[in-house]
Formats: C-alpha cells, sequence, structure tokens
C-alpha cells in the first residue's frame, strides 16, 4: 500500500494530468485564431491584452465578467452533470428558455414578500426546466428515443411555444410594447445587488453554491452514485440493482432544473429584468462547450465559465482598440470546444500518452444509445 | 537457435504505486510458440503492451530481428509485424467483420492517403476469406461482430493482426473465454500458424495447455522473470510452484455436504436470449442450503440467460423462481438481491464492474445505499474505504491503493474484486457463473475453498462453469446443460469426465439412469 504522502503526489499528479489537455486546448486556440488576425493585419497580442483588460482591468470589467460567467456556469452544470448521468443533454437551450419564462411569470404576476418570491420564482423556473428535460429523459427510458434527437426537438417547441407566448396578443406578453417582451418582475422578485452601484447580482453567489452542491451531490450521495454508475455503465448499474429508466429520467430533471435556474437567474439579476425572445440565445450551446473544457468536473467547469465569461465581457474592448470583430471571440470558444472534444489533436500535438489511470470520461458513450 | 526475432532486454515498467515489470529479459525464437505464465498481476499483460507499443518502458530496450527499436504506438508494432489480440477484445460491434479490419487500416494510412480510396470492401473481404481459410480460421467476413461467438470474435482478432502482416503474434489469455473445443481449434490455428515460420506470445493460466502447446515457458512472478523452462522438463506442480512461490493444492479439499432447505427452486423456466430465441426451455432444478450444485455445458446452452433470468436482469417467459422460499420470479435485481443472494456475473467488464471506479465504489456496488455505507441519503466515504482496505487484504487483490481504478487492475484481480464482493455480503445463495475465470492457480485454489466454506456456512451454490475440472472438484451435485435444457442431474460420486462430456455434446442417456432430483 502506498504511503499518503505517495498517494498524495500521485494525485497531484492526475490533476495536473487532469488539467493539461484542457490548458493546451486554450493555448492552442488562442494560437491559431492569433494566426487568423495575423492574417487580417492586426497585432494579435495587442488584442489579446485589450481582450484581458475589458476582462479583468476595472472593478467594472470584472464584475462584468462574473455576470457572464454566471449563467456559463449554471448551464455548463446542467450538461455536465447529465454528461455524468450518460446523457448528452442539447436540451439547456430550450429548458433555459421554459425556465426563465415561468420564472419571469412568478416574478411579475404576484407581488410578495422578497424572501418568498425570490426562491419561489427561481424554484418554479428549475421545476420549469426539469419538467422540459424531463419528457426526452421519460421517452428515452421508456421508448429508447435518443435524448439528443428528442431535446433538440424540444428545443424546438419550446421556443415557439415562448416566441407564441409573447408575441401580440400571447399570454405573457407585456401590455403596450412594440417589441415582444413580458412585463418586468416586481422589484420584490429582483436579485439583490452585492456591490452599490454595480450590476453584480447576488445569482453569480447562487451559481457558485450551485457548483458546491452539484459536486456534494455527484460523489457524496446516494442519488450522486447512481447517476455516475448508469453513467459509466448501465449494465453494472442493473447488475448492481440500480433502476436505470428511473434514473435516466431523474438525471434529465435534475440537469432540467440547473438549466432552468439559470434562466431564471438571468431575468431576475439583470436589467431589464424581463424575458425576450432574443434572451441568451445560444447559452445553452456554448455551455456544451463549458461542460468540456471543465472536464464535466462541477469544479472545472467553474474555471471554465469565468473564462468564458472574461472572453465575453473582454470581446468589447478588443474590437474597441483593435478593430478585431467580437466574432472572433466566437471563434476561439469554438476552437477550445473542437480542441478539448477531439483530444487526440492535443495529445499528438504535445505528445501526451494515453496511459494514465484514470480513465476519461468517454464523451461519445451517450451517443453509442447506451441503454 | 537462430536469432530471435523479439528480444527484450532489461524491461522496466512502473505504474503509480507498482513496478509491473522489473528488470524482464525475454526471447522469442522464429517459429517458437512461447508460453508466459504468471500470478494474477505479475505483469504479462504489461510486457506485451510495452512490445505492442501500448506502453513505453521506463528502461529496456526492445530488439526485433536483432535491431534495437523504438515502439510507440500499435501502428509501429504492426508494421515492425507485432499483432496482439487482448484479454478484452477490442472490436466496434456494430460493424460487419470486414468493415472491422478496414477500421485498423484506416488509422494506419487514412490520414496520409486522405481518403480511404484503396480500401475496396470486396478485395478486403475475399482476403480476409483466403487468410482465413489458410490457417483453418473460418469467418464469414460479412457478419456482424456482435453476432459472433466469443471464440469466432477472437478468430476476427487473430485474422486481423494477421492481415496487417503481423509475423508475431501476442494472444493474451485466449482460451480464458473459449470452449474446450474451441481451445483445441485454436491451438491446430496456432500449430499451422508456426508451420509457416510466425512465432507466437501465448498467456494462460491453464497449465494443462501450456504443457501441450508451449515450445517454451516463461513464468514471471511480482514483475520478474523467476525462470524459462521446456515442457518436457517440467510438471503442472512445478510450474505452479514456480508462479506463486509455494505448493498449490490443484486438487478442492472438502468435507460432505449437509443439504438443508431449498434455497433455490426453479420449475419449467422459460427464457427468451437477445434474438428472442427461446434459450431456456423447462429447466426445474433445486438448490439446497449448504450444497453446491454446478452446472456443466458448453458455454452458449443457455447457462447466462439461466443466470441472467435468475438474477432479474433479464425477464422471465414462463415458468416460476423461488428464493429462499419467495417467489422472485418477476422481481427487479435489487430486490432479489435483497433476498440474500449474491452474484458472480460472468462477464466481469459488462456487469461485474464499473471500469472508471474506485476499487472502493466497486466494492459496494450492491451496498451502497445501505448502512454503513450511506447514512440516509449520504454516503459514508471512509465506511466505503475502511470495507475496500480489509477486503482487498482478505482476498488478496493486488493494488497500489483502494483509490485506484478497476480498470488499471490486472484481469485476474479485478475478478477477485468481484468475488470479494459478493462473498463478503450475508448471504443465503450464491449463484456464480464462470468464479474463477482469468484467474493463477494459486487464486482459484483460494476462491475454491473459500465457495466451500460458504457451503459449509450453510450457503446454498449455484456454480455455473465451463470448466469440468471445477464442476467435478466442487460440486456435490451436477446438472449438465444442453440446447437450453437440462439433460442429467447426478450426484458428484456418478459424475465422469466421460459421462458429462458425452451429455455436453447433446448425447441423451437412456431414461433410467438419469437420477431423480
Ligand atoms: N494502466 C495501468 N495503470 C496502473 N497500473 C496498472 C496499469 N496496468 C497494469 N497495472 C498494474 O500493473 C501490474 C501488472 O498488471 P498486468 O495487467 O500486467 O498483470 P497480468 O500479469 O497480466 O495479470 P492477469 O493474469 O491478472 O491478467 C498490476 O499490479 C496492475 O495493477
Ligand atoms: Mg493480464
Amino acid at each position: 500500500m502506498a504511503t499518503s504522502e505517495a498517494r498524495r503526489s500521485s494525485r497531484r499528479r492526475a490533476l495536473l494530468g487532469r488539467l493539461a489537455i484542457p490548458l493546451l486546448a486554450i493555448f492552442t486556440a488562442l494560437i491559431v485564431a492569433s494566426l487568423a488576425m495575423v492574417l487580417s493585419g492586426t497585432d494579435p497580442i495587442k488584442a489579446y491584452l485589450a481582450l484581458a483588460e475589458g476582462a479583468f482591468g476595472s472593478q467594472v470589467a470584472r464584475v462584468e465578467t462574473l455576470i457572464k460567467a454566471t449563467p456559463f456556469l449554471l448551464a455548463g452544470l446542467a450538461i455536465a452533470l447529465a454528461f455524468r448521468g450518460g446523457l448528452f443533454n442539447i436540451g439547456v437551450e430550450g429548458q433555459l428558455f421554459v425556465g426563465s419564462a415561468v420564472t419571469v411569470f412568478i416574478g411579475y404576476s404576484v407581488e410578495l414578500p422578497a424572501a418568498i418570491h425570490i426562491p419561489l420564482a427561481l424554484l418554479g423556473g428549475m421545476i420549469g426546466g426539469a419538467v422540459w428535460a424531463g419528457i426526452p429523459g421519460y421517452l428515452k427510458a421508456r421508448n429508447g428515443a435518443h435524448e439528443v434527437i428528442t431535446t433538440i426537438m424540444f428545443n424546438f417547441i419550446a421556443l415557439r411555444i415562448i416566441s407564441w407566448a409573447i408575441g401580440v396578443g400571447g399570454p405573457l406578453r407585456a401590455p403596450r410594447t412594440v417589441v415582444p417582451e413580458t412585463p418586468a418582475v416586481f422589484e420584490s422578485a429582483r436579485l439583490p445587488i452585492l456591490i452599490p452601484d454595480s450590476r453584480l447580482h447576488a445569482g453569480v453567489i447562487i451559481a457558485v453554491i450551485a457548483a458546491f452542491v452539484v459536486y456534494w451531490l455527484l460523489w457524496r450521495t446516494v442519488t450522486g452514485f447512481e447517476l455516475r454508475t448508469v453513467g459509466a455503465n448501465p449494465n453494472a448499474a442493473r447488475y448492481a440493482g440500480i433502476n436505470v429508466e428511473f434514473n435516466i429520467v431523474r438525471t434529465m430533471a435534475l440537469s432540467g432544473a440547473l438549466a432552468g435556474l439559470s434562466g431564471g437567474i438571468q431575468v431576475l439579476g439583470l436589467a431589464p429584468y424581463t424575458f425576450t425572445t432574443g434572451f441568451n440565445v445560444g447559452l445553452g450551446f456554448d455551455s456544451i462547450a463549458v461542460a468540456v473544457l471543465g472536464s464535466i468536473h462541477p469544479f472545472g467547469v467553474a474555471l471554465a465559465a469565468l473564462l468564458f465569461g472574461a472572453m465575453d465581457a473582454g470581446a468589447r474592448l478588443m474590437q474597441l482598440r483593435t478593430k478585431v470583430p467580437i466574432d472572433v471571440v466566437t471563434i476561439v470558444q469554438g476552437l477550445i470546444l473542437a480542441f478539448v472534444a477531439a483530444d487526440q489533436i492535443i495529445r499528438r500535438l504535445y505528445r501526451i500518452r494515453t496511459e494514465t489511470e484514470e480513465g476519461p470520461v468517454s464523451l461519445s458513450q451517450s451517443w453509442g444509445g447506451g441503454s | 537457435m537462430s536469432e530471435p526475432v523479439l528480444r527484450l532486454v532489461g524491461i522496466s515498467k512502473r505504474f503509480p504505486g507498482v513496478l509491473a515489470n522489473d528488470n524482464v529479459d525475454f526471447e522469442l525464437a522464429p517459429g517458437e510458440i512461447h508460453a508466459l505464465l504468471g500470478e494474477n498481476g505479475a505483469g504479462k499483460t504489461t510486457l506485451m503492451n510495452v512490445v505492442y507499443g501500448l506502453y513505453k518502458q521506463d528502461e529496456g530496450q526492445i530488439f526485433i530481428d536483432g535491431r534495437q527499436v523504438e515502439i510507440h504506438d500499435p501502428n509501429d508494432a504492426l508494421a515492425r509485424g507485432i499483432g496482439m489480440v487482448h484479454q478484452h477484445f477490442m472490436l466496434v460491434p456494430v460493424m460487419t467483420v470486414t468493415e472491422n479490419m478496414m477500421l485498423g487500416h484506416e488509422t494506419t494510412r487514412g490520414l496520409r492517403l486522405g481518403l480511404l480510396s484503396d480500401l475496396d470492401p470486396d478485395r478486403v473481404a475475399e482476403e480476409i476469406k483466403a487468410l482465413g481459410d489458410k490457417h483453418g480460421l473460418s469467418i464469414d467476413p460479412e457478419a456482424y461482430v456482435r453476432d459472433l461467438s466469443v471464440g469466432e470474435e477472437q478468430r476476427v482478432e487473430i485474422v486481423k493482426a494477421l492481415y496487417r502482416g503481423a509475423e508475431v503474434l501476442i494472444l493474451d489469455e485466449p482460451t480464458a473465454v473459449l470452449t474446450p473445443q474451441e481451445a483445441e481449434d485454436l491451438f491446430s490455428i496456432m500449430r499451422s500458424l508456426i508451420a509457416e515460420g510466425k512465432s507466437i506470445i501465448f498467456i494462460t493460466h491453464k497449465l494443462k495447455e501450456v504443457l501441450v502447446i508451449a515450445d517454451r515457458i516463461t513464468v514471471l512472478r511480482d514483475g520478474r522473470v523467476v525462470g524459462t523452462t521446456e515442457p518436457s522438463k517440467t510438471t503442472e506442480a512445478e510450474l505452479a510452484a514456480m508462479m506463486v512461490g509455494r505448493e498449490v493444492i490443484l486438487q478442492v479439499e472438502k468435507g460432505p455436504a449437509a443439504p438443508g432447505e431449498a434455497v433455490l427452486e426453479v420449475q419449467d423456466l422459460q427464457v427468451r436470449d437477445l434474438r428472442e430465441q427461446m434459450a431456456i426451455r423447462g429447466v426445474s432444478f433445486t438448490v439446497r442450503a449448504g450444497e453446491i450444485f454446478g452446472i456443466a455445458g458448453v458455454q452458449g446452452n443457455g447457462q447466462a440467460e439461466l443466470v441472467e433470468a435468475l438474477t432479474g436482469l433479464t425477464p422471465v417467459e414462463g415458468g416460476h423462481i423461488f428464493m429462499n422460499g419467495q417467489e422472485t420470479t418477476h422481481l427487479r435485481p435489487r430486490a432479489i438481491t435483497e433476498t440474500g443472494i449474491a452474484h458472480v456475473p460472468e462477464d466481469r467488464h459488462k456487469h461485474g464492474l464499473v471500469l472508471v471506479y474506485p476499487l472502493d465504489e466497486n466494492l459496494v456496488l450492491q451496498t451502497y445505499y445501505l448502512p454503513p455505507f450511506a447514512k440516509r441519503t449520504f454516503l459514508q466515504p471512509k465506511e466505503v474505504r475502511e470495507n475496500a482496505i480489509r477486503l482487498i487484504q482478505e482476498f488478496d487483490v493486488r493494488t497500489p491503493s483502494v483509490r485506484t481504478h478497476a480498470g488499471s487492475l490486472s484481469g485476474g484481480n479485478q475478478q477477485k474484486v468481484i468475488v470479494a464482493r459478493e462473498l463478503s455480503r450475508d448471504i443465503r445463495l450464491l449463484i456464480a457463473n464462470q468464479p474463477t475465470r482469468g484467474l493463477d492457480v494459486g487464486s482459484i485454489e483460494f476462491i475454491h475453498r473459500r465457495i466451500v466454506e460458504k457451503r459449509d456456512e450453510g450457503v446454498g451454490v449455484l456454480l455455473v462453469s465451463s470448466e469440468l475440472d471445477e464442476i467435478l472438484g466442487l460440486s456435490d451435485r451436477i446438472a449438465v446443460m444442453y440446447a437450453g435444457e437440462i439433460l442429467a442431474v447426478m450426484p458428484a460420486e456418478e459424475a465422469t469426465k466421460e459421462r458429462l462430456g458425452l451429455l455436453m455434446a447433446g448425447v441423451r442417456e437412456a431414461p433410467d439412469s438419469i437420477a431423480a432430483d
């Protein structure tokens, strides 16, 4: 048996190994994007410096980074949780929509003390997201319908229903507006501001707590053990007496709840405290990159969310200073995802052998139609 | 002797906490079958993975045909004429045999060629067929891998290696999963390959096989070479002692059984297999507390379906199952387990383990939700860990720590983890399907002793095995299964290898000789 010293050092090495691929992926993505900038005649160093300044250079910048990172973190957690359960929840986008809509509805339709109103509105959003994810989960458990297909379809359905609901004459439509949006939520439903005169709302704290809760759920509870076992080996899960079908539904519902929370926090935390169709479009998809970059570990996802938040926050200044279009940030984010997902490229590039004792969680397994 | 095709000098390979290979020297002569023996975790697979380019040795050199080489990955190994068939196969089930062959090809050359232009499936299929016919490896290139038996799958792996030009073939425990007939077939294939001038490294735990087929035998223990010998100069007992470092009792010692009440009663059971065919056609038998009831039979005659039906993993089509007096026919696996059942599954990777989980979690796979491992909904990592430390010690699982992932254990040690978990629970019925597959002789001795101990404590044991020696050595009563039926049940004293062999081949006995249950 190894000594605790040796164990600690081997754990340290394992952690380093786990960080290596994401860090190298980020590095490589930045290099590749900088080549594109050089070709178009801008100085990538200047651009990246501006990006960093826009993200961290002032208090306003830092606040903006945190605000942007918050929904990434929650939605990234949603995806990571599903991954751990062997499910690829592409429907975070739709669940986020449904969650926001429910939250906003509770936010503007009743007036309650804040201590009740905020939790109630967020809880409503979580339930909305959970239901919207739970149905594809049920379809998979019951009929084997692949969640990738059904959740994509549920994205469309959510989008259409909500466009109708906030369209002209729709039930959630605010009176007397020209744009399709809901009424703003009452004061009592708005998240408290953490730093006076800034936009930093308490949602950041909720998201960080959520990361700890997800970690704790996954590795410290019976539910988490079941969720992970079904994800890692559904056959062994059945052998162990775990109800695989029930777990598929539960995992999807939990994932959807996080997605719903992600959306709910946006509407309760940021002015104008309403919900529109243009709201946070694409967040559910970008979060896949966040989850994957974060090695589908809650704390990794938190770091990745911070990075993505920083890039989004800094992009404006980069464009201002160097005329590099904001879209470059999207390219970098896309490249990061590509390099992390296709980690063989990174392994080849940097000659990393795949012989670690840590079996990486295979992202492709849920495509195989596991159960 | 001529220049060795493969020579390893001073190979060492370290994993976190383990020295898997310690300064190993090894030689393979052309046209030779060289058997590699050793305890579970001795480092056999690791050594071969180094040769095959999956691992990079920390020290030592590899020489092929006298020239020193660096092998970076399996493609490198194949390019140098080294092919390997792993302990656990690596084929894609949803693809055909031909497609699986092309898959390898495409990764070796696909990128450089840009397109898969030189891969004409018809031509590949023809070549496969030709290669197969030459060595008596009949395989259907159009068949889907998922439809193949284990034996066939293995042949595909061998042909795949040959197709890619292997001159040296490494077979890692190829016979562990084969029926005796399939093993015979494999041996004639091996002889045919040798006749062609190819060389084979053959890993096994079955000492009888080694004495029959090998030209030379090298034994590893704790990562070091203990010695190299030849079949004519040694015996089973001597090999066993070399491997384990002590005398091994190859015969099970047990007293007479004291059967009690019925713990498992199966009445006219019918089960369909995955392809909806009847796999079990009306089987009835009883297992009593304190006896070992052995089911012999060639693999694939319904034993797998029987065990899965008993444990709730496969639905029952007809008939009844009673466990400990309670009907369990249509219960879920958890409910069945909770009546006091332990199950050592046939396929350790499919059912038995979660390979990405550390050992401590694998050791509570059925009990994670019960105290002391969980209080209410909270897992108790400390208890889980202490349980693992205890079992690992008791069952001599070779692992650097309890947090090591099951997937990085040697095959035999993985099996020991499962057996440890199942035998350590408070049970009344043990259902063990091939419980010692892949174990070394020392571990088999140990596990057999534990099973007999369980029997003597009053546990009923249903033992399914295709190893006749195991069935004969352990069982108090023996049933033979053929084509989904039980052809005969007999007391162990009345069983002989010949009688069982005939029954296993489907030859029915005259009605009056079938012993009453
Ligand atoms: N990828 C790995 N990571 C960490 N340790 C490993 C890894 N592979 C093997 N080991 C360790 O190296 C040792 C030798 O393992 P190996 O698989 O070579 O044994 P083996 O002789 O093939 O045993 P068996 O007969 O059980 O298959 C074991 O202690 C095992 O735990
Ligand atoms: Mg091995």
